[in-house]
């Protein structure tokens, strides 16, 4: 009984160890050098990832508040590597900063909250889990503590948020009221489309449309993006909406399926919205994190595009996609952050010459960037061809169009920054830079994802066959 | 014979470029490399022979599948026909000669060698690709290097030009993305399975509203590659802009891409459609021959003389498949192998000459004839086989994609047909007198005496051309027999 508790909560537990153990250091070591404790947290998360690995079986536990399966396991094992390799990427970074142990309990704080929600079976713990990790995010982004746009990124990020999640505990407790339930298992019997249950689902639908920055709730992603660490960018950008995705997809294919023709309309509505307001805000941007930002908006609409497939196949694909983002995205933040983290340079023109200087970091970019647009051999021409095909399963062939336009819009920004690299010059490009081993390890993991994610053909059929479908 | 070796050697070579050790060894093993691919794109030619003199009557000899999305019904499915094999060997003999004529390429040799394997790969794998996502894969993976080569080694504006083309042709993708989800889900009938492979479609036979709804898309995304008018904008700027082994294989091979999808998937899928759009495409056909014919009187920059005749010439291979005759694609594909060597031998031309005089423009040059004999005979073949000499590639293609037109009766045909014969004396016009001005007459710089003639490396690229182009003038025979 209890051994069972433990092999289906081990991923829970062993992040919430590992914060523990962060803290008795804390509190109970009187120095320490700073390389070897990141060393050694790196291998912490290293062994944190690798654990979660083994795969249990499905389980339901607390009366049916917590539930887990391979597909859900393999989701947080995702989150697991997306997190290592922020962290491998953050090295340059926190090397030079005072409080390591503070922002590694942030995050796996973080990172705990986004597990349980994952796993949540009721939308209680769903919420409870969604705002153990807001919070600590909302830290996190203020951690450039020096730095008045950081506090200013931190101020911003927590009252949208709060915002968003008054939104979403308004439309749940309408829905507590229109059904008599909260658990996932009995609401959808419940459910039969009437206006009020209706109203309720849009105070929801609202909520999650915050979280994963889809348009018009996009509105604090670019500043929030901009003004924090880009470190912490790139966690909020691919482990936070990553989450957010996996319990949405979720919740849309089996708690609300009922009201699918209803959500249809909107999530292709939101779908056309977010990608072309992202895509069109993108293309005139100078700052490369006001430009990732932006572009990650855009790919939150093509997300949803594959959402709209209602079948195992969109399912699957949202999935898979959320892989391929987090190798191409990271790549691309990691560059970004890297070259901030030793130059302070964050614009496109900063970038001109690059190649001549850097060849090895102009390569991660470079194929990060063709991954984010779509382009063949590497992984994310496979996400998007999927997301879209699966969208196109509705027969809804004018929205698809607009989408594969969009992917031709996309394209143009990726090679603004590409044509910076490559083809122009400055008098004073950014110096050579020396990568230490752990950003090495990091580039290497994403470029190897990259490309073989879509290559090897076994990845997707892997998620597909652990999927439940619509 | 293992097809996908086609595609392995040049991505094989392109990673044993990356670990080469200086300049020489980065030359040799690309050469080599390409070589290699010549040797097994003869070799394939011979063993198709001897298995079609054999007997074996199947579409499609070599197949091979391999599941690679088995929850999508996708494959991994080559396999080749005649045409396939004839796309092949014009790709490898191009790509020979492109790296022939890209011997002193700088800076950055080993990346321009690299990108230039890649694009190859991208194009062996289209032309042998029996499913439509792997074509699909195939067709966009020659975005980065295209954009790439004009970008980085490119003249004149080469950012605008890369730009242009990569945006173009992706745009060219979405349409044809657009149109294959459209096949896709319309196969297989109620609760069957749907597919990409293009016998399994072929076979179900699509039905016609679907065909006339998705027929626009797949071909205008096809023919925004092989410079559809009024989708031509991107060939001038991105030709002329490119580093001369990009411009080669750009009007010899990517250009041929988007008339070979139009042929085996969009003509060959959707036959019913294809005849009801039949006028459009004709008429398209027509603007751009005597359309590009006119604006390349205009031009006196050489590489722009030779990109917007492409425009012209490659309306004639749309023109060919957009009659629907026998005769008329079988001259279509003629047109598209006789281009592809025609026009990679004149960028090769244009390139050597711009390498020694640094001037591209036709009134600069004169007397070339008496400075570089060898080149200014290159330039001279490749000329006449532009304007259709007999005897010369040209000449084949063209007459027999006229003989196909006039097979189709009514009188919009025969129209569109007599003005594209008399579009040949236009370029007639234009070749002659470029090649009057800038080869033949009196030198007119004195800088110009001290030039040498071509290296050998330069006169293998050319003769190799050289060598297919008469070679199917002189002897089409082969050629038909290999496509019918």
């Amino acid at each position: 009984m209890w051994v069972d508790i433990i092999l289906s909560l081990r991923q829970e537990l062993i992040v919430a160890v590992i914060i523990f153990l962060l803290l008795f250091i804390k509190i109970g070591a009187a120095a320490y050098r700073t390389e070897a404790m990141l060393h050694f947290i790196n291998l912490l998360l290293l062994a944190n990832l690798l654990l979660g690995f083994f795969q249990g079986g499905d389980a339901t536990l607390f009366s049916g508040m917590f539930h887990t399966n391979r597909l859900i396991v393999l989701e947080k094992s995702m989150l697991n590597l997306a997190t290592l390799i922020v962290s491998l990427q953050a090295y340059s970074w926190l090397k030079g900063h005072r409080q390591v142990l503070e922002f590694y309990m942030l995050l796996l704080s973080t990172l705990l909250g986004f597990f349980f929600m994952i796993s949540s079976g009721n939308l209680l713990i769903f919420y409870l889990g969604l705002e153990l990790s807001t919070i600590p995010l909302a830290a996190l982004s203020s951690f450039d503590l020096e730095k008045r746009r950081s506090s200013e990124a931190a101020m911003k990020f927590i009252l949208s948020s709060a915002f968003s999640s008054a939104l979403l505990l308004f439309g749940i407790s309408l829905l507590y009221g229109a059904t008599g339930t909260l658990g996932f298992d009995t609401l959808a019997g419940r459910l039969d489309g009437s206006a009020f249950q209706l109203f309720a689902f849009i105070f929801i639908l609202s909520g999650f449309a915050f979280k994963i920055s889809a348009v018009p709730f996009h509105l604090w992603t670019a500043d929030v993006y901009e003004g924090s660490p880009v470190t912490v960018t790139a966690y909020l950008s691919v482990v936070s909406k990553g989450a957010v995705f996996f319990i949405f997809i979720l919740a849309l294919y089996t708690v609300f399926k009922p009201l699918a023709g209803n959500w249809y309309k909107i999530v292709v509505l939101l779908s056309v919205l977010t990608m072309v307001t992202g895509n069109l805000f993108a293309l005139r941007q100078d700052g490369l994190k006001r430009l990732l930002a932006f572009s990650s908006i855009a790919q939150s609409g093509f997300i949803l595009a594959g959402i709209t497939g209602s079948s195992r196949g969109g399912e699957a694909s949202v999935i898979y996609f959320i892989l391929v983002y987090i190798f191409s995205n990271l790549g691309a933040f990691g560059v970004v952050s890297f070259i901030s983290a030793q130059t302070g340079r964050e614009s496109v023109n900063d970038y001109r010459g690059l190649y001549a200087t850097n060849p090895l970091l102009s390569w991660v970019m470079a194929i990060s960037l063709f991954s984010l647009a779509g382009i063949p051999p590497t992984a994310g021409f496979f996400g998007k061809f999927f997301l879209l095909m699966a969208g196109a399963g509705k027969g809804n062939f004018v929205f698809i169009g607009i989408a594969a336009l969009n992917m031709v819009i996309s394209l143009y920004y990726y090679l603004r920054v590409i044509k910076a690299i490559f083809m122009d010059s400055q008098p004073e490009p950014i110096g050579k830079l020396k990568i230490p081993l752990l950003p090495k390890i990091a580039f290497l993991v994403c470029v190897a994802g990259i490309v073989m994610t879509g290559l090897v053909g076994g990845i997707y059929d892997y998620i597909y066959s652990l999927s439940k479908g619509f | 014979m293992n097809l996908s070796l086609l595609v392995l050697v040049p991505l094989i070579t392109a990673v044993a470029v990356l670990f080469c050790k200086g300049l020489n060894g980065i030359r040799w093993v690309s050469l080599a490399g390409a070589t290699v691919q010549l040797l097994l794109s003869f070799g394939l030619l011979a063993l198709y022979w001897r298995e079609r003199a054999a007997g074996d009557s199947a579409a499609f000899l070599y197949e091979y599948r391999h599941a690679w999305f088995p929850s999508w019904n996708i494959w991994y499915h080559v396999g080749v026909d005649g045409v396939s094999i004839a796309m092949i060997l014009l790709t490898a003999l191009v790509m020979e000669a492109a790296i022939l004529v890209s011997w002193a390429i700088k800076p950055m040799s080993r990346e321009f060698f690299i990108l230039l394997h890649f694009l190859s790969a991208g194009a062996y794998g289209f032309f042998l690709s029996l499913d439509l996502f792997t074509l699909f894969f195939f067709l966009e993976v020659s975005v980065i290097p295209k954009f790439l080569l004009i970008g980085v080694w490119g003249s004149g504006r080469k950012e605008y030009s890369a730009m242009k083309l990569a945006l173009m042709l992706m745009g060219g993708s979405a349409l044809v993305f657009v149109g294959l989800m459209g096949l896709y889900y319309n196969t297989g009938g109620a609760g069957g399975t749907h597919s990409f492979d293009l016998m399994e479609i072929a076979q179900m036979h699509i039905p016609v509203e679907v065909q006339r709804q998705f027929f626009p898309f797949l071909f205008v995304g096809f023919g925004i590659f092989t410079a559809l008018f009024p989708f031509h904008t991107w060939v001038p700027d991105g030709h002329s802009s490119a580093p001369t082994a990009a411009s080669m294989f750009l009007a010899g091979i990517s250009m041929k891409l988007g008339g070979y999808g139009c042929l085996r998937v969009v003509v060959f899928l959707m036959p019913e459609a294809a005849r009801e759009y039949s006028p459009v495409i004709v008429l398209l056909a027509t603007i751009a021959i005597v359309y590009g014919a006119f604006a390349t009187m205009m031009q006196k920059d050489l590489k722009y003389i030779n990109a917007y005749s492409s425009v012209s010439h490659c309306g004639f291979i749309i023109l060919g498949i957009g009659m629907l005759t026998r005769t008329a694609i079988s001259g279509a594909v003629m047109q598209m192998i006789s281009h592809g060597l025609m026009t990679a031998l004149f960028f090769a031309a244009i390139g050597m000459i711009y390498d020694r005089t640094h001037t591209r423009m036709v009134q600069q040059l004169g007397g070339l004839l008496k400075i570089m004999p060898f080149i200014s005979t290159v330039f001279v073949v490749a000329g006449l086989c532009s304007l259709g000499l007999p005897g010369l590639s040209g000449f084949v293609a063209e007459i027999t994609v006229f003989m196909g037109s006039w097979e189709r009766a009514g009188e919009m045909y025969r129209l569109a047909t007599i003005l594209a014969c008399a579009s040949i004396v236009i370029t007639a016009v234009y070749i002659l007198r470029a090649t009057g001005q800038a080869i033949m007459g009196p030198v007119k710089d004195p800088h110009y005496n001290g030039l040498g003639d071509a290296t050998w490396n330069e006169k293998l690229a050319g003769i190799l051309l050289g060598a297919g182009i008469i070679a199917i003038g002189v002897a089409p025979f082969w050629l038909q027999a290999l496509i019918k």
